[in-house]
């Protein structure tokens, strides 16, 4: 299957452009989002990282490795579409508009970090495995039947394949059209166990054939086919042509989670000779005459700015309200819920 | 309470069935982001008929002939919901939720509460649950205890036709989730006058079936009819009792049972469910809370046994029968 689903490259790890061809597609401005965006959550992920380690916010899942899949296809997004993240798709939601003050009040246990910018649809990070495949198909169905041509994009790891809400998400999204991008960032690992064992697939784009829809495998780690592929998705769901299965190939390059140890299940030369994917695109820019050293410090040391005053004003957020362990159950608590919540308050107070 | 702004003045005899079908009509008719999906429901109208005529009437596009995929159906609902639509999703059977549970649990129940409100997933999930019709095995549960587990969600199980129109309105209307839980054995068991218009039946809100003054029996669904046979022995031999049908599960009614059992003083609590973790016990916890003082005799149940539903040939011994509701109450009576 292999032969059917070749994985589609862009530029190799040199940072070499594979096929002339698509120098029309890369213009300078995309190149410089691609790397700023990527270099950004980058910066994100790596002092999250650090934030933990000093006990700052909690255990945190990192997606170091794979920024180029996340960022690629954040930003080949309408300002109108809805996301479906899982809980290491950070990268791709502080892309698309996701605030990174509340983005790391979240990693601080905090319920504050689910609630997405005004008027932006990122639905919360999804924590069991697969079941935003159907609420992505569902609102997709839902723009459908309004009449628009916004699209949603689920965000899923090899793992969700094995569950039953990937094929329910699915069959749902082919049977009823719905303009709907199943984005699977193919780390080829869930926690400790690979992809081997995962399925018996040589890929995971194949299965879009059991669905009857368009599959396509990408190198995840390949910023410019990440976001054309799923541009051309995009589009194709745009215009009534359904649901499409892109499958970027990756890798996990850190641990599940900071409470994850990966040496235990994987060698020190796993993964070796993977080129990070900012690196890629690094060499790409020097080869192609997009690399400005100066430019690229003054981003980075803009970068650590935003990211460091985030981090302020998470750490300086106001402390959590009980009361709202009460408030958002209900749009209209029950008056038992109501009793509950004057007695406990009333001995908070004692 | 009955909340209408219109005449309720034209009836029609219905059944449970009927007035559910009937009550989704209202709705598709009142609202047309209102949706209909589910097994079956379409083209063959339910496989209780609850959705016969639907799709005739309103289109394919609004009543939904979906995958065989109870996950996918309440999966999609979240999608459809969070983005302007008001399904309505039938199980074919409660028996076949669990599927889906993950997805009412972590999702559905869940997402006001996860986005402080920003996202919220009104929708009702139909299930027709319940023993007693002669069904092939796993068609038989009554699951209410795992949702009533389940903050986030409401669950309403109406036993008469004219609750059942007015609280599947209501539920179409709130603005939360609503588990909706039909008692199969009362589908066409009986047949009362219902509004033809639209008219709500306050959810949360428990009804005085019969007044008396001996001992409350409270229950709903499938056990009202039960217990009202019960009744009618009972008080041949001069016990007079109080039948309180609860309505809704979650969020309970404790005014309507304190009331009741502070006048009568002693309490049967009657469900089919089996009686280990079963939410009679949140009733007897209730009275416990409220009225304790005031009971002359433990609280009794009478519930299924600890048993998975039997198969159809046995089911009659796992259902709480009128026999059983009457040693209840003479237990309770004689204390």
């Amino acid at each position: 299957m292999t032969g059917h689903f070749p994985m589609r490259q862009i530029i190799d790890d040199h940072g070499n452009l594979l096929d002339e061809s698509y120098k029309k597609d890369l213009n300078e401005e995309l190149v410089h989002r691609l790397y700023f965006h990527m270099y950004r959550i980058r910066t994100f992920d790596l002092k999250a990282k650090s934030l933990q380690r000093q006990g700052r916010i909690g255990t945190y899942p990192p997606f170091e490795g794979q920024e180029a899949a996340q960022v690629g296809s954040a930003l080949a997004l309408g300002d109108d579409d809805w996301m479906f993240p899982t809980y290491r798709d950070h990268g791709a939601m502080l892309t698309f508009g996701a605030n990174m003050m509340r983005t790391f009040l979240y990693w601080n246990g905090r319920v504050e970090g689910c609630v997405p910018p005004e008027g932006k649809k990122i639905f919360p990070a999804a924590v069991p495995i697969a079941t935003q495949l159907p609420h992505a198909a569902g609102a997709a169905w839902a723009e459908k039947k309004k009449g628009t041509k916004n699209i949603s994009i689920a965000y899923f790891g090899d793992g969700a394949t094995s569950e039953g809400d990937f094929h329910e998400g699915m069959n749902f999204a082919s049977v009823f059209q719905t303009p709907t991008i199943f984005f699977n960032q193919n780390n080829q690992y869930a926690i400790s166990v690979p992809i081997d064992r995962q399925m018996n697939s040589e890929t995971i784009a194949q299965k879009s054939v059991s669905y009857g829809i368009p599959g396509v495998r990408i190198d995840g780690n390949d910023c410019f086919v990440v976001y054309l592929e799923t541009k051309k998705a995009i589009e194709r769901a745009r215009n009534g042509g359904g649901p499409t299965l892109i499958e970027a190939v990756t890798w996990r390059t850190g641990a599940h989670t900071t409470a994850d140890d990966p040496t235990k299940y994987r060698n020190k030369e796993q993964g070796a000779d993977v080129v990070d994917p900012i690196v890629r695109l690094e060499r790409f820019m020097k080869n192609n005459g997009y690399w400005d050293e100066k430019k690229t410090n003054s981003i980075h040391e803009e970068l650590k700015v935003e990211v460091e005053q985030a981090v302020e004003a998470m750490e300086s957020y106001p402390k959590a309200n009980v009361e709202d362990l009460f408030d958002h159950v209900y749009a209209n608590p029950p008056e038992q819920l109501l009793r509950q919540k004057e007695l406990y308050m009333e001995q908070l107070r004692r | 309470m009955v909340i209408s702004t219109k005449n309720l003045t034209e009836t029609k005899s219905m059944t449970v069935i009927q007035a559910i079908n009937d009550g989704m009509r209202v709705m598709l008719e009142a609202d047309n982001t209102t949706l209909v999906l589910g097994e079956d429901v379409g083209k063959n109208g339910g496989v209780f008929r609850a959705t016969d005529g639907l799709q005739e009437r309103f289109g394919d596009d609004r009543v939904i002939d979906t995958p065989l995929s109870e996950s996918g159906i309440v999966g999609t609902s979240v999608g459809l919901a969070v983005n302007g639509f008001k399904p309505i999703a039938e199980m074919q059977f409660m028996g076949f939720i669990y599927p889906a549970y993950d997805q009412i649990m972590t999702h559905v129940s869940r997402i006001r509460m996860r986005t402080m409100g920003h996202f919220s997933v009104p929708m009702v999930i139909r299930a027709p649950y319940g023993a007693g019709v002669r069904a092939p095995e796993i068609h038989s549960d009554s699951a209410e205890a795992l949702f009533t587990h389940m903050p986030g969600l409401k669950v309403v199980c109406p036993s008469s036709p004219f609750d059942a129109k007015g609280l599947l309105i209501a539920s179409v209307k709130d603005p939360d989730p609503v588990l909706f839980m039909e008692p199969m054995r009362n589908y066409r068991a009986s047949r009362e006058e219902v509004p033809v218009d639209s008219y709500s039946v306050e959810i949360g809100k428990g009804k005085l079936v019969k007044e008396g003054n001996d001992v409350s029996i409270i229950t709903w669904g499938a056990m009202v009819p039960v217990v009202e046979n019960a009744v009618q022995q009972i008080e041949n031999n001069g016990v007079s009792c109080e039948i309180i049908d609860l309505r809704t599960l979650y969020p309970l009614d404790q005014d309507i049972i304190a009331q009741s059992v502070e006048k009568t003083q002693r309490a049967v609590v009657v469900h089919e469910a089996q009686g280990t973790g079963g939410f009679g016990n949140d009733v007897v916890t209730s009275i416990n809370d409220t009225s304790f003082l005031y009971l002359k005799a433990p609280v009794e149940r009478v519930t299924g046994f600890d048993i998975p539903v039997p198969f159809s040939a046995l089911e009659d011994h796992y259902l709480p029968t009128p026999k059983r509701v009457q040693e209840a109450v003479e237990k309770a009576m004689n204390f």
